[in-house]
């Protein structure tokens, strides 16, 4: 039931030391150091980064694409998040770095900004509309992958809020395959991208039976050439989003694009977690929409980029007011006439369910309860575990052995000494001579 | 199974971490998602209450496969009207947590909209007794 497990954060073994600092991390007790490696729990995992953000000795890292993805497509369809604007500074303007793109392969670019100025009418269409239809309430942005997978994962009973319209990613490719190349199979598009999560949805995508991405190329891999190319680019005018667009590429950009009042704007796995407890709880009353993104900073602050969230930010912001002076473009294709709505529900992930049934579930619930009781409460991490409460769980799963925690082993070993000395004073019957 | 936590009387910040480790609980059960959710609203908005007007008390889930009881006790001042307390909008809450923008009066029938069932036993000057049962594959909407 819970469809492909597959993502794209996988661990070097050769440069994994076996400490506990990504297993600690991790919002969904995914990791577990087994063997003296860090291994991921596949069911968990959402892909969020923040073990490769985490990770002392750069253990940790994002499977993508490699240009070679390229050679197999006549039409080389580039579609970059406008994160990438913000990893070079003012002397690039976006029409050179876009041009930079048609250096390295590319035969053409289509900002996933102007897909995002799509989806933001959309969503804020779908509230309307919505608002009407009586059910109102507060509408989750289905924008980051890694959040989209947090409630399949951490907070299936927030599903049903989630906005039904796809992501700008989807929705740039989707352009670009229905609109600008109709009825061409020799087209490629491919995503460059500063998450992790876009690697994993562009082959199990969430809410849709088939993505129209081809490939995903990490921003950190494409940097180098592209700005070696970038001095020796001839300017164009190639881009055609605007700031609204282009301010998706950090926190407060998608919900002032979307306009609806009454947002609230949260970035970050743990400061997203704690709002989505919130609303669980039904604290969120007079909320209408919640743009929530998984790194800190929004998608600037993406494990695959390459520039300082912060700086990042500060200059995608410059570009936003740069832009707002400027008319906009000629459009390159007319207007709506393409569906951003998901196609299929997304469904919850079982990966935290201690047994599929529920009777065996809860006499392993009784028994972690029984262990955690018994345990020192450290959450130390020796054991592979996140805390003494995961552990608990683990053993009483079957996944973990008691003795796995230090502090019982040495109760044991203790238990033992003390059996050993006393069994030492016995003498046998023979030579018991007083 | 039964899970207990001593709720504080005077910290709002430490207010709903007893849901929020009930939730927990009940994903690792992996009963109805609508039946968490339910769960999460009444045990938090009880918790709110005896946080503001009970000064802390304990609340105990009991846990079986089929649903979940709660019970929220407090040795606080009792509530003198529970029909009055059960009016949407009526609330006692002082001035300074209405600015926090809690108590708005909306705790006790927001409850009883999301419980299967919904018992109160209060004494003025002694304290309260709230007893919320969620049947997991139940609507909520008790009649009390």
């Amino acid at each position: 039931m819970n469809g492909p497990s597959f993502h794209s954060v996988t661990l070097d073994p050769a440069k994994c030391k076996g400490c506990t600092t990504c297993v600690r991390f991790c919002p969904t007790e995914a990791i577990r150091v087994r063997k003296g490696r860090a291994a991921i729990i596949d069911d968990r995992c959402i892909d969020c980064g923040e073990c490769i953000r985490t990770c002392p000795n750069n253990a940790k890292k994002a499977v993508s694409d490699p240009l070679t993805v390229l050679e197999s497509y006549a039409v080389r369809v580039a579609i970059p998040a406008p994160t990438l604007y913000g990893q070079f500074d003012e002397r690039f303007s976006v029409d050179r770095i876009l041009g930079g793109l048609l250096e390295l392969g590319f035969t053409d670019v289509f900002e996933v900004a102007r897909g995002a100025e799509l989806v933001a009418d959309a969503t804020a269409a779908w509230i309307a509309s919505a608002g009407e239809a009586g059910s109102g309430g507060q509408w989750i942005s289905s924008a980051c992958p890694a959040v989209v997978k947090l409630l399949q994962v951490r907070f299936p009973s927030l599903l049903d809020r989630l906005v039904p319209v796809m992501s700008p990613m989807e929705a740039a490719a989707r352009i670009v395959k229905e609109r600008l190349y109709p009825g061409r199979t020799d087209v490629g598009v491919f995503f460059i991208s500063p998450c992790a999560g876009k690697v994993t949805v562009s082959r199990f995508p969430q809410g849709l039976t088939e993505s129209a991405v081809d490939g995903v190329i990490a921003i950190k891999d494409i940097y180098v050439p592209l700005l070696n190319a970038l001095p020796g680019v001839h300017e164009r005018p190639l881009g055609h989003a605007g700031a609204r667009g282009v301010a998706w590429a950090h926190i407060d950009g998608e919900s002032d694009a979307v306009g609806v009042p009454k947002a609230i704007s949260v970035s970050g796995i743990a400061d997203v977690i704690g709002v989505f407890e919130a609303l669980e709880n039904g604290k969120m009353k007079h909320v209408a929409f919640i743009e929530a993104l998984a790194c800190p900073a929004g998608c600037v602050g993406g494990p695959l980029t390459v520039e300082n969230p912060y700086i990042a930010r500060a200059r995608i912001r410059a570009i936003e007011r740069k832009a707002a002076e400027l008319p906009p473009r000629e459009a390159r294709f007319e207007g709506a006439a393409i569906n951003l709505g998901l196609e299929v529900p997304v469904p919850a992930r079982s990966g935290l369910r201690l047994a599929p049934d529920v009777f065996k579930a809860m006499i392993m619930l009784e028994e972690a309860e029984i262990i955690h009781e018994s345990l020192p409460g450290l959450d130390c991490g020796s054991c592979g575990a996140p805390t003494c409460r995961a552990f608990a769980e683990d053993v009483a799963r079957g996944d973990a052995m008691l003795t796995d925690c230090i502090f019982k082993l040495r109760e044991n070993v203790r238990k033992l000494a003390e059996e050993l000395i006393n069994m030492e004073r016995w003498q046998p019957p023979g030579l018991d001579k007083d | 199974m039964q899970l207990r936590y001593e709720v504080s009387g005077d910290d709002l910040s430490l207010a709903g971490k007893a849901s929020t480790e009930v939730k927990r609980a009940l994903g690792r059960l992996g009963v109805d998602t609508g039946a968490i959710k339910r769960t999460a609203v009444s045990m938090y908005e009880a918790e709110m209450n005896m946080v503001i007007h009970g000064g802390g008390g304990i609340a105990t889930a009991e846990l079986s496969p089929d649903r979940i009881v709660i019970t929220m006790e407090d040795k606080g001042p009792g509530i003198p009207d529970l029909e009055l307390a059960m009016q949407e909008g009526y609330s006692t809450a002082p001035e300074w947590i209405r600015e926090l923008g809690f108590g708005a009066g909306m705790g006790l029938p927001n409850i009883k909209r999301n419980a299967d069932d919904l018992h109160i036993e209060s004494i003025v000057g002694k304290g309260t007794r709230v007893t919320i049962t969620i049947d997991f594959s139940g609507t909520g909407g008790s009649r009390p």
